[in-house]
């Protein structure tokens, strides 16, 4: 062709590689909003936050209250469960985190005696079992997770098992003294 | 009584048809002349035995769909009334069921057959990879539609298998949340499950499709394993069609049974009780055709570290180790390096084999124990083993095993020494 260039490149190469770049660019761009579908629909997104009342919550009881879809489990410690899980020094941990970090609220508000968590094993997402009066509370004295035998101890902390993390912390502040808001 | 027969001129209206459409005397080509070995043996019904399961299941699921409601809140309640109140609704759900369990016995026969006669070799590579296919989608067909009835085992199932895919780096967790439509397991996701539920089988009957084309191209192996022309061939129909109706008829029996006296025998009870997001059963095993690959899952309970640094966590390690676990299928033509194809003429070979199925055995055993004592280490033997099977040893049969001599026509092995029929077929020697 008469537009050849030195290194032997012309300007229908160049246009082929325009043309399929576009070409690439546009399926791309059809593509993203079938599969975009398929993420968290804006209904679901905007599930609010949920405001629990606490007051009926003894000392050394727990409740399940369901959020976003997911259990979220609120202990009301005893001394000996605080005391057990700072006694604990975190070279011992397999996911590091001290008893104050995890019962710091999101506004870095600390009441050691409740203790706020997604109720969801970080293994394969069972429940742990330990919540309820009469369930085994694993090794550690927190929670148990049957599927695969991952023992939390009483600050939610993973010790023994397959799981690799501690149980998540949901985002969440206290309102007042007897209630919590998740969320 | 060789194959040759030729596809005769259809004439009248078919002949008109078969002019301007030529299904019919493609179909005559494939299905009533097809050549085919005239020594294969039981095994070689479980092909056809597995179109058919797939029929029964995409007739017995649409029928259900007439009468299942795909929304979390009615699911469980819609496949009770399936069960109570829809005249013969139970005979369908049933058939339903338990034709998913049969569908994989076949399979899983099938592909043992395919591993004992080595029908994946040369040149028929290409058939097997789609037959891997082929599992896949049955695979994950099965799974999506076990979520369906929304009892505790489908949303615990659901839930333990969607979250492996967090193991992914990086992206683990927004590929959950996408897969999910929400930040747990949902009504979003038990829609979308229905829907490509819905939709799989139809993608496999055209894999099938391709797997048949495949396989027609070089026509069946055969329990020798030899190349063999059409002199040793017979017509398909009507030898194989009787054959296989033969053992259609004998497995209906077992499918009869169980649908008929022991429905529930392979499921699990906990799936009568409504799914509850709160509550996970005492111990979730997923459907037997998947404990060979669960087990190899939970055989991974260490970190590799390459100098005090985690290169794989435990979770992503078992994750790769079962998907690692189908995907070498893919490969196994390749991995395979011996040029004899059945493993009656592999002296070696033929005990790997039978270890290999042992140790699948084995595998399935473990994954239905809770993860204590014993089982984890029995559990990480058997799924090293599987992989040594694979990757180790079938290289280096093929190079340090002596095969024994194959004969060089299938008549060989079946026509004794002193047989009155074939003089001349007396050994060499
Ligand atoms: C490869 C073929 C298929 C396999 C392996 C398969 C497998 C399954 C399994 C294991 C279940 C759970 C049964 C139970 O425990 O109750 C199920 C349920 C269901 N399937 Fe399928 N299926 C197949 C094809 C289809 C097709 C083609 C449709 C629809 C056109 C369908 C519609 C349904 C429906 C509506 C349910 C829920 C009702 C129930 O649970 O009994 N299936 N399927
Ligand atoms: S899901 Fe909890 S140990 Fe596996």
């Amino acid at each position: 062709m008469a537009s050849d260039t030195a290194d032997g490149s012309n300007r229908r190469d160049f246009l082929q590689i325009a043309g399929y770049t576009a070409l690439g660019l546009g399926v791309a761009a059809a593509a993203w909003p079938f599969i975009h579908q398929m993420n968290p629909s804006a209904d679901v997104l905007a599930l609010a936050s949920v405001d629990v009342d606490v007051s009926t919550v003894e000392e050394g009881m727990a409740i399940t209250v369901q959020w976003r879809g997911k259990p979220v489990f609120i202990r009301h410690r005893t001394q000996e469960e605080i005391d057990a899980a700072r006694a604990v020094a975190l070279d011992e941990l397999r996911d590091p985190a001290t008893d104050e970090e995890r019962t710091t609220s999101n506004e870095g508000v600390t009441r050691p005696q409740w203790l706020v968590q997604i109720g969801i094993c970080t293994h394969l997402g069972c429940v742990p079992l330990g919540n309820r009066v009469g369930e085994p509370k694993g090794d550690y004295g927190g929670w148990f997770c049957p599927c695969h035998g991952s023992h939390y101890d009483t600050a939610g902390r993973i010790r023994k098992g397959p799981a690799p993390l501690n149980l998540l912390l949901p985002p969440y502040a206290f309102l007042g003294d007897t209630e919590i808001t998740i969320g | 009584m060789s194959a040759d027969t030729p596809t005769p001129k259809f004439t009248g209206v078919l002949g008109w048809i078969d002019h301007r459409l030529p299904v019919i005397s493609l179909g005559y080509k494939e299905l009533v002349a097809y050549p085919t070995p005239k020594n294969l043996n039981y095994f070689w019904n479980f092909g056809s035995l597995a179109g058919i399961f797939l029929v029964i299941q995409i007739v017995t699921g649409i029928v259900l769909v007439m009468h299942y409601v795909p929304h979390a809140d009615y699911a469980f309640a819609s496949v009770e009334h399936i069960m109570r109140n829809v005249n013969y609704g139970w005979l369908m759900r049933y058939m339903h069921m338990n034709g998913a369990h049969m569908f994989f016995v076949v399979v899983y026969i099938h592909i043992f057959r395919g591993l004992y006669y080595g029908s994946y070799k040369d040149p028929r590579e290409v058939l097997w990879i789609l037959g891997v296919i082929i599992l896949i989608l049955m695979m994950a067909t099965a799974f999506m539609g076990y979520v369906l009835p929304w009892g505790q085992m489908s949303f615990w199932g659901a839930t333990v298998i969607t979250n492996l895919f967090s193991a992914v780096p990086l992206i683990g967790d927004a590929l959950v949340t996408w897969m999910w439509g929400g930040f747990s397991v949902d009504n979003p996701t038990l829609q979308r499950f229905f829907s490509l539920h819905y939709l799989f089988p139809f993608v496999i009957a055209a894999f099938s499709f391709l797997h048949l084309v495949a396989l027609h191209q070089f026509g069946s192996n055969n329990p020798v394993g030899i190349d063999i022309t059409n002199k040793d061939k017979i017509s398909f129909h009507p030898y194989y069609t009787t054959k296989d109706l033969f053992g259609l008829f004998a497995i209906l029996l077992v499918y009869g049974f169980l649908v008929f006296f022991a429905p529930n025998f392979l499921g699990h009870p906990d799936n009568y009780i409504p799914a509850d997001p709160l509550v996970t059963p005492a111990h979730i095993v997923p459907e037997w055709y998947f404990l060979p690959f669960y087990a190899i899952l939970r055989s991974i309970t260490f970190d590799i570290s390459l100098f005090g640094f985690t290169l794989i966590d435990a979770k992503l390690g078992g994750v790769i180790a079962m998907f690692g676990s189908i995907l070498i299928l893919f490969f196994l033509p390749w991995l395979d390096t011996s040029k004899v194809r059945s493993a009656n003429y592999r002296p070696i070979y033929f005990w790997a084999f039978w270890l290999l199925v042992v140790d699948v055995i084995v595998l399935t055993y473990v994954g239905a124990k809770p993860a204590e004592g014993i089982w984890p280490t029995v559990g990480l033997i058997a799924t090293i083993w599987y992989f040594v099977h694979f990757l180790v040893l079938l290289p280096l049969l093929g190079r340090f095993e002596r095969p024994r001599p194959v004969p060089d026509s299938i008549n060989k092995p079946v026509l004794p020494k002193a047989s009155p029929l074939g003089p001349q077929t007396q050994p060499a020697e």
